[in-house]
């Protein structure tokens, strides 16, 4: 697998204090600029919303990083600079910071972006009246008073989020996190506009009432069609911003997108499952492939109305080990992905991918060691192994499963039943443990690799495996305080991989065609967290 | 007539009750909701979320809330998903666009199909007919989720005229292919039946009479056996319109068009109860409305018909 050299972000080194300038749109030398700097792009759906605290979709959310701005951003290469903050500073038990904001951030109608800004916003996206669907995520940044708040215990101005004056905030943790200040890239973290909500109420994201503080202002929506977002005079560096007007066009299907995109309607469109390598060859300079924070995996059902079987490592460890990878990357998805051994994607920031033993045979030391676990485990041809294998409806689903299924059939003689179903029933079957084999995946909700691991744990939401180890849960619990843990994140990956909790299959690359015109898409910004203001169309 | 008008529009108010009271309690019988989703919410969230949205009360305190919302104030309530907009808002900006393609495509279909059909049935065994008849039949073979791509490829790939997909306020650039595609197998369809029942009404006896009186064969078949010939094909027509505003999965997904049938679709995949519900309703009404139409125009085209 590709190593992949990783920055620690700046806010992982500590006590320091961050500064320095802001990313904007920088042209490459050479470059000259196009006259229409429009920037035209896919969406899938329908966004959820624009309202940061409401917004719980991706589509949304980008839309939101350009309207928007929050204390900090991500560079190109996901490392965090500063936003509407300059900087912040913490003290050693990492458990207070203080951010500084600058004082010529602006609302789209001239008012002064302040500290109390984010006080409200954040108050907001915790008050049981807003019942942000990402409420929650104020709990993960563990603010001090969340808990009792969500749960209408409290008052929401006992949050731990103070404005010392109007140009510094102070956040106050219930537990010392070293990588809080990365979570004040995230949407729902961005500030909101207290007199225009009070003013109109739900309305207040149409684009008629609208006052947004980042780069750009949504000036049209056309529910289900398409959003236009065009500069905002207003915005602290408009100067240096170069795209003129953004339109997010609404399109479900991606066959259809691309065929718009080849007509020349489109500066970006995803590619659709195994349609890279004819492409690739088409048009080499509009074809891009680059690792996304995303991982793919079957999980194993531990839970007491699991398989029999699955109670058995060896069962687990031979089922994991006979699945080619290579055959689903190179030959099912062709779109770039990277074959995975381990839970995290190698892509993470901070983590290095560790040496588990099977990722280093090759494909037929892994085969043979299957069919001897498998036999070890009492299973064979008077005995054989069956379960179901379940998974939503798609496409390129449907492929992985039967992939897989062949293998196992192939290699060990094992029958796997596919049962498909549609999304929401799915994830009911899944989460009420009704299944043998589900398939999952996930992406990092920030980049460090906890936002997997911590899946993995007894206590997480998602763990539909019931996969339960005491020491997975000691290691990710104290990996929260300790500034780097990458030992621990080494070690659980370890005992996943002795374990086999689940079987990691790829991780996932992110597949575009792309105007070649279009100039500083941040290809290595993993979670693809892209601000328009960065962009331009070269000549 | 009168009378009988009054009657089916009294007997359409229980009878959409009971669609909604139907669907009310199938979409809750379905498995999961509208918040949950891949990445569970903490129930402590969950409930804030329910407790805005009433979902936490009992089914028949939410049926009641959801009824005397639209009895009292014509409010089918706020979406689940789209969370900047209301259902109101979200058919105020949809029905007009398929309706538009779809009006359209009702007129096309029915010109275009109710010509080729009386055609082939006056020149019944000739070359015309062979032709009409392989037209419709070719239309009906080629559904529209194969008829759209090609398309596609066609007009937008190939010779570039138009745009491949958007709506951009319904320009005609915009319409022609989600029209074509839609009309053509309703064309075929509504060819085929007035093919046959236009051929019935041609052998039958007072159109005998009426050429034996030595009317012209113009007059025969304009004022005499057009409009009997008309009964089975209202009744088909009438299904058809409404299937035809209400949207269209296929159109709306491959050109992008923005209508109601794939926010019908999203919405009930979602489980976004509220904007289902009241699509499930918009239909419901328009399609009785329809029939009852239908039956009127019988009564208008067929003197044998009487309320």
């Amino acid at each position: 697998m590709k190593k992949f050299t990783t920055t620690m972000t700046a806010g992982l080194l500590g006590a320091t204090m961050l500064s320095g300038a802001a990313i904007a749109a920088t042209v490459q030398a050479g470059d000259t600029l196009a006259a229409d700097q429009t920037f035209t792009y896919r969406v899938l759906d329908e966004h959820s919303s624009v309202d940061p605290q409401i917004v719980e979709d991706v589509t949304g959310s980008e839309l939101v990083r350009d309207l928007f701005e929050g204390l900090m951003n991500q560079d190109a290469d996901g490392n965090l600079i500063p936003g509407v903050a300059t900087g912040f500073t913490t003290n050693d038990a990492k458990d207070v910071y203080t951010f500084t904001l600058r004082p010529e951030a602006k609302w789209s109608n001239g008012e002064p972006v302040t500290a109390g800004d984010f006080v409200y916003a954040w108050r907001r996206l915790v008050d049981p009246a807003t019942a942000s669907p990402y409420s929650w995520f104020g709990e993960l940044m563990s603010i001090e008073g969340v808990g009792a708040i969500l749960a209408g215990e409290a008052a929401i101005d006992t949050l731990g989020v103070t404005a010392i004056d109007d140009y510094t905030l102070e956040v106050r943790l219930s537990a010392s996190l070293s990588y809080f200040p990365l979570m004040t890239t995230h949407a729902s973290t961005f500030p909101s506009p207290q007199a225009v909500i009070e003013e109109f109420g739900d309305d207040w994201t149409k684009p008629e009432n609208i006052v947004s503080n980042g780069a750009y202002v949504l000036t049209e929506h056309v529910p289900s069609e398409m959003s236009v977002r065009e500069r905002n005079p207003m915005y602290w560096n408009n100067d240096e911003t170069i795209i003129e007007k953004v339109v997010a066009l609404v399109i479900n299907d991606e066959n259809t997108a691309l065929t718009r995109y080849l007509a020349g309607e489109l500066d970006r469109t995803e590619v659709p499952a195994g349609q890279y390598p004819r492409l690739n060859e088409q048009y080499p300079d509009q074809a891009l492939s680059f690792p996304r924070l995303c991982n793919y995996y079957y999980t194993f059902n531990l839970s007491p109305s699991g398989p029999e079987a699955f109670q058995d490592v060896r069962v687990r460890q031979a089922l994991s080990y006979a699945v080619d990878r290579s055959i689903i990357t190179d030959k099912v998805l062709q779109g770039g992905q990277f074959e995975a051994y381990t839970f995290t994607p190698g892509a993470t920031a901070g983590f290095e991918v560790p040496d588990v033993p099977y990722a280093g045979m090759t494909q037929g030391e892994r085969d043979a060691a299957a069919v001897e676990l498998l036999a070890a485990a009492g299973y064979g041809a008077d005995n054989p192994l069956s379960f179901d294998v379940l998974y939503n409806t798609s496409d390129a689903h449907e492929k992985i499963a039967i992939a897989v299924s062949q293998m196992w059939k192939q290699k060990l003689g094992v029958t796997a039943s596919l049962a498909n179903m549609e999304w929401k029933t799915f994830l009911e079957t899944r989460g009420n443990q009704d299944f043998g084999l589900a398939r999952g995946a996930w992406c990092g909700d920030y980049n460090e690799a906890s936002t997997f691991l911590d899946l993995l744990t007894s206590a997480s939401g998602y763990n539909d495996g019931k996969y339960s180890n005491a020491e997975v849960d000691a290691l990710m619990q104290e990996a929260k305080s300790l500034s780097d843990a990458t030992a621990n994140y080494t070690r659980v990956e370890q005992i996943l991989a002795d374990e086999m909790p689940v079987i990691p299959v790829y991780h996932y690359a992110g597949v575009y065609m792309m105007n070649e015109k279009l100039r500083n898409w941040p290809v290595n910004n993993v979670e693809q967290n892209w601000y328009s203001r960065d962009l331009y169309i070269a000549e | 007539m009168l009378k009988y008008t009054l009657s089916r529009v009294l007997v359409a108010i229980p009878t959409l009750l009971i669609l909604i009271i139907i669907s009310f309690l199938l979409m809750h019988a379905a498995p999961g909701g509208p918040f949950s989703s891949e990445r569970p919410l903490p129930p402590q969230v969950l409930a804030n979320i329910e407790a805005k949205y009433g979902l936490n009360d009992p089914l028949y305190v939410q049926l009641w809330e959801y009824l005397s919302g639209i009895i009292f104030h014509f409010d089918f309530g706020p979406s689940f998903q789209r969370k900047d907009q209301t259902v109101n808002e979200i058919i105020a900006q949809g029905f007009p666009i398929t309706f538009t393609y779809g009006g359209l495509s009702f007129i096309v279909a029915t010109l275009v199909g109710g010509t080729l059909g009386v055609v082939a049935a006056i020149r019944q065994n000739t070359i015309i007919d062979y032709f009409a008849v392989g037209v419709s039949i070719g239309a009906q073979v080629l559904p529209n989720f194969v008829m759209a791509p090609l398309l596609v490829w066609l007009f937008t790939l190939t010779l570039n005229w138009l745009p491949g997909g958007g709506w951009n306020g319904g320009a005609w650039p915009n319409l022609v292919m989600p029209v074509i595609a839609l009309s053509t197998s309703y064309m075929a369809s509504i060819a085929r039946i007035t093919r046959s029942s236009m051929l019935e009404v041609l052998n039958s006896n007072f159109v005998r009479t009426a050429r034996a009186k030595g009317l012209p064969e113009r007059t025969v078949i304009l004022r005499h056996a057009l409009k009997p010939s008309l009964v089975p094909l209202i009744s088909y027509l009438g299904v058809a319109f409404v299937g035809m505003i209400t949207g269209s999965v296929v159109i709306d997904i491959y050109f992008s068009t923005g209508g109601m049938g794939v926010a019908f679709v999203n919405s009930a995949l979602n489980r976004d109860y509220s904007v289902m519900m009241g699509i499930t309703i918009l239909v419901g009404a328009l399609t009785i409305l329809f029939a009852l139409m239908a039956d009127l125009l019988y009564a208008w085209v067929d003197p044998k018909i009487r309320y």
